[in-house]
């Protein structure tokens, strides 16, 4: 019972380094001074940060990489408000096939789904080109944001709607006092999760982009250069801060509409 | 009571495709009225109340709000307010944000807004938790910061959707007295639907008491109780025991009535009320009905013996089998004398007035 006990925590730390020790390692060396990523290290170092300051090639990957993320974001959150209110307020036939149908992507291998967006958009003659790739990162997205955005919805009843309405608000002044502050937060939250997949997305960008290249591309294409490797890492890092940075901030307003949802459960009492 | 005519509604109905939800009814309430709606799930009373809100269109009729006609008017040009079921509380907003919610739109100075806001408080012993967060409240305090936020509006008509409902047993009975006392404060009219009958008595100066889309009755709580117009609003008001009767007369007000048990009776006809093939249903409250104990006499008495006795902690309910009777009598019997401990079987003796008995439509 009690070796039981004293094993657990070792347990744990060896589950937590397991998920996180390999993803560690790529800040880590970002600061070695060394061209080559082993033990032991070589001393501190900035100088792989201000390489990449000064790489045309990496900061063009990383407008187009802004410029789709803030595309994908705004496309699937919008989208996504479409189906998550429908699924929310309105009870119709077929449902539970519609809202399984959207969030199907999420499971699908992406590879594949990436290769039959390839043969559509060669088949219509399109160009390929970021609008493709945002394209192809909406559909991917959708799944995400809908899913936020439905919990978010979840709690918002259309008696708020109408308690301001007969305390004497418009409904131009009810959706600016009480619509839009009340589901804010989960809007908020689907278009930083859309942004951080599309940041981080691979497979769709590598298959459906033409000349220009997202950052996950471009580092991509960096790999094959061995002395390439530390500045790969120094932009890997700062991605990595980007992205955890973005999710606690979904987290952030996740739940706070999750608190604003509680609210419509009355208690007893 | 009602001292002039607030809500006048005209042969109103509301269609849902072809089902009637509400089929043209007609009603006066008066200023300052405490007055229930009262039915079953479904009978419509929720409906009528979101007609005189605004929140739905009547297929057909009029209403009219001290005199003006609101028919078409949307909800936030209407003299009044509502505490809806679920409280609606604004849940971005802190509770004096809630309460200064509808203020916000008529443009008050600060300081009036604030003292307007803190009186609303005051009524509904909130002033403690202005700054409260919504989702830090319990049940009991959102349906006070519903209640302030309506009423600081000075509505001419507070409209209440099941207020009570969401509550626990004892702090709905101390909301219901609560609520009779600040409508009492405030002199407006409330307009309360429930599907509580003891609610509805506890609370209102008069009940509608409503079926399918139809009022069956419109009286005071005790006449409603008392001297229900028919069998349905008779059983949704609580326990009564149904007899069927002879009828040896036929008059202009009076039906007279032979019953098996209680021998030749004399009733006053209820409006409307009209004799099918001789034979009419009397009914009689559970509680008009007394236990004589040993040496108790009583000018009309029965005999009959104990079937069935349960227990409710201070009464006892106790089903008295009479010779004569398909069905046994219910009686409601305080447990003081030992009505708890009769057994089964007992030869009992009760004690009757036959005023108490009604003459009720099918």
């Amino acid at each position: 019972m009690s070796g039981r006990l004293r094993l657990l925590p070792v347990f744990v730390a060896a589950y937590l380094l397991f998920l996180y020790a390999p993803i560690l390692l790529i800040p880590i060396f970002s600061f070695n001074n060394a061209a080559s990523t082993t033990f032991p290290l070589a001393g501190f170092t900035w100088k792989w940060y201000v390489t990449l300051a000064g790489n045309t090639v990496m900061l063009d990957a990383a407008r187009n990489s802004l410029i789709v993320g803030v595309s994908v974001s705004i496309l699937a959150t919008l989208f996504g408000i479409c189906a998550a209110r429908a699924i929310t307020r309105y009870d119709f036939r077929g449902k539970r096939l519609t809202s399984g149908l959207i969030m199907a992507p999420l499971f699908l291998p992406e590879i594949i789904v990436a290769i039959s967006l390839l043969m559509i958009v060669l088949a219509m003659g399109a160009e390929l080109s970021l609008l493709t790739v945002i394209l192809g990162q909406t559909v991917f997205c959708i799944p995400y944001s809908m899913a936020v955005l439905v919990s978010g919805f979840e709690g918002f009843d259309r008696s708020l709607e109408e308690a301001s309405q007969d305390l004497g608000e418009t409904a131009f002044g009810t959706f600016r006092r009480v619509t839009l502050p009340v589901v804010a937060p989960a809007i908020l939250s689907s278009l930083l999760v859309a942004f951080t997949i599309s940041l981080d997305e691979f497979i769709l960008a590598f298959f459906l982009t033409g000349t220009q290249q997202t950052l996950p591309v471009y580092i991509w294409g960096q790999l094959r250069f061995a002395a390439k490797l530390p500045s790969v890492l120094a932009l890997g890092s700062l991605m990595l801060l980007a992205s955890v940075f973005l999710l606690t901030l979904a987290e952030i307003f996740r739940r706070r509409a999750e608190n604003r949802k509680i609210l419509q459960e009355v208690p007893h009492g | 009571m009602a001292d002039r005519s607030m809500i006048s509604i005209h042969g109103i109905s509301k269609y849902y495709g072809p089902y009637p939800a509400v089929s043209s009814l007609s009603l006066e309430i008066g200023g300052g009225e405490f007055f229930s709606l009262l039915g079953p799930s479904g009978c419509g009373k929720t409906t009528l109340l979101r007609m005189i809100a605004g929140f739905v269109e009547p297929t057909d009729g009029s209403i009219r709000i001290d005199g003006q006609d609101v028919t078409g008017t949307p909800p936030n040009r209407r003299p009044t307010n509502m505490v809806f079921q679920n409280y609606a509380i604004f849940p971005h907003l802190n509770v004096e944000e809630n309460v200064g919610y509808g203020l916000k739109r008529l443009r008050l100075d600060k300081t009036e807004e604030k003292r307007r806001i803190g009186e609303a408080l005051e009524q509904v012993r909130l002033s403690t938790l202005g700054s409260r967060k919504a989702h830090e409240l319990s049940g009991g305090q959102r349906q006070r910061v519903a209640l302030a936020r309506a009423l600081v509006m000075r509505p001419k008509v507070l409209l209440l959707d099941e207020p009570l409902s969401a509550l626990d047993k004892k702090l709905r009975e101390q909301m219901q007295v609560e609520l009779r006392s600040l409508q009492q404060a405030v002199g407006i009219t409330f307009i309360l639907v429930t599907h509580d009958q003891y609610e509805a008595l506890a609370m209102s100066d008069r009940i509608a008491v409503m079926f399918a889309g139809k009022l069956a009755q419109v009286a005071t709580p005790k006449e409603i109780y008392q001297r229900p117009v028919n069998r349905q609003v008779a059983d949704f008001l609580g326990g009564m025991n149904f007899l069927s009767a002879t009828v040896t007369g036929d008059t202009n007000g009076k039906v007279a009535a032979r019953t098996d048990i209680f021998g030749d009776v004399v009733l006053e006809k209820p409006p409307g009320f009209t004799v099918v093939e001789g034979k009419v249903t009397l009914g009689m409250r559970p509680e008009r009905l007394r236990l004589l104990w040993e040496g108790e006499t009583a000018a009309k008495e029965i005999r009959g013996t104990v079937s069935n006795r349960h227990y409710f902690g201070e009464t006892t309910h106790l089903s008295i089998a009479v010779d004569g009777l398909s069905a046994p009598l219910s009686i409601i019997e305080t447990n003081n004398y030992g009505a708890d401990d009769l057994p089964i079987g007992a030869g009992v003796r009760l004690a009757y007035d036959p005023d108490a008995l009604v003459l009720l439509a099918e």
